[in-house]
């Protein structure tokens, strides 16, 4: 073909070399913090227990309002039962990324993931 | 008219640098006009004329060329001395560096191709540490690079492919 003419042995390679360092880049530069290792719980603005994502267990943190329950699961967390009226908490469903929280106000129980470096959870200019 | 007092010969060599270096300013002028989804990815037609130079001229011509363009163009863009002619001027000084560089590959095996991918790396390496030192000193910018690098990597190598098909071609520029 004519449009491979143009192209030397070499270019083939600079050009795989580009491919490489882009998907390396984007390795590096998006991929980062996305595993969580641990889940920090606090309450009442104290830190209640900070346990790994390994196994499976259920903790149960007291309240002012009762018992909030935080279920850890295939490396992810979430607050399976809360007090709380309106329910944000157990909405959020599962976290698994690192920087996620799920956070019971009325019953000042909160979740946070926590990796191997911490993530910006907003940026500004 | 009043005769000029003072008298410069150009010479064939100032001819075809300043008849080459125009048509690298009408390219960049052109490509001014193409909105882009992130600023700062833009295709780099200019980039095809200081490839083609550098081949058939040598990196002396490439250097006045691809200078030139930058001074002139943002002169009529009217971004001259602002933030965006620094970036235009950083990427050019990388990427005529990497190309110094890249020129001591082997000719028969690293073609137009190679230099391209090459200087349009070089190119957004010299912007992205110009932004990240000066403009945007934040880390948010690394997020980024990935998407910089790709489209880098694709307008290197058409534009490489375009550079390759002319000097394929007879030249029309008498050297």
């Amino acid at each position: 073909m004519n449009a491979l003419r143009l192209v030397k042995s070499g270019d083939w390679l600079v050009f795989a070399a580009g491919l490489l360092a882009v998907s390396w880049l984007a390795g590096q530069f998006w991929h980062r913090g996305g595993a969580a290792d641990r889940v920090v719980i606090r309450s009442g603005g104290k830190v209640f227990a900070e346990l790994t994502l390994s196994g499976r267990q259920t903790v149960t943190v007291p309240g002012p309002l009762g018992q909030t329950l935080v279920e850890i699961d295939q490396r992810r967390a979430r607050v399976a039962k809360d007090p709380s009226p309106r329910q944000y908490c157990v909405q959020q469903g599962w976290l698994s990324r690192a920087g996620e929280a799920a956070i019971c106000l009325p019953n000042q129980v909160s979740i946070e993931l926590a990796g191997a470096d911490k993530l910006y959870d907003s940026l500004n200019y | 008219m009043t005769p000029s007092t003072i008298d410069i010969a150009p010479t064939r060599e100032d001819h075809r640098i300043a008849r080459l270096a125009a048509l690298a300013i009408a390219l960049s002028l052109m490509e001014a006009v193409i909105p882009s989804p992130l600023p700062g990815v833009k295709p780099g037609i200019a980039n095809i004329v200081t490839l083609v130079v550098l081949k058939r001229f040598g990196f002396g011509d490439a250097v006045w060329v691809s200078l030139l363009r930058v001074v002139a163009g943002s002169l009529m863009l009217g971004s001259f001395l602002s933030p965006s002619f620094a970036l235009s001027l950083s990427g050019a000084i990388a990427s005529l560096a990497a190309l110094r560089l890249a020129l001591l590959l082997p000719a028969s095996r690293f073609g137009a191709v190679s230099l391209s991918i090459i200087a349009a790396f070089a190119h957004i390496a010299g912007q992205l540490a110009v932004v990240r030192l000066w403009l945007i000193p934040h880390d948010g910018l690394l997020y980024l690079v990935p998407a910089f690098a790709a489209a880098a990597l694709l307008f290197g190598t058409v534009n490489g492919l375009i550079a390759a098909r002319l000097l394929g071609a007879p030249s029309s520029v008498r050297p």
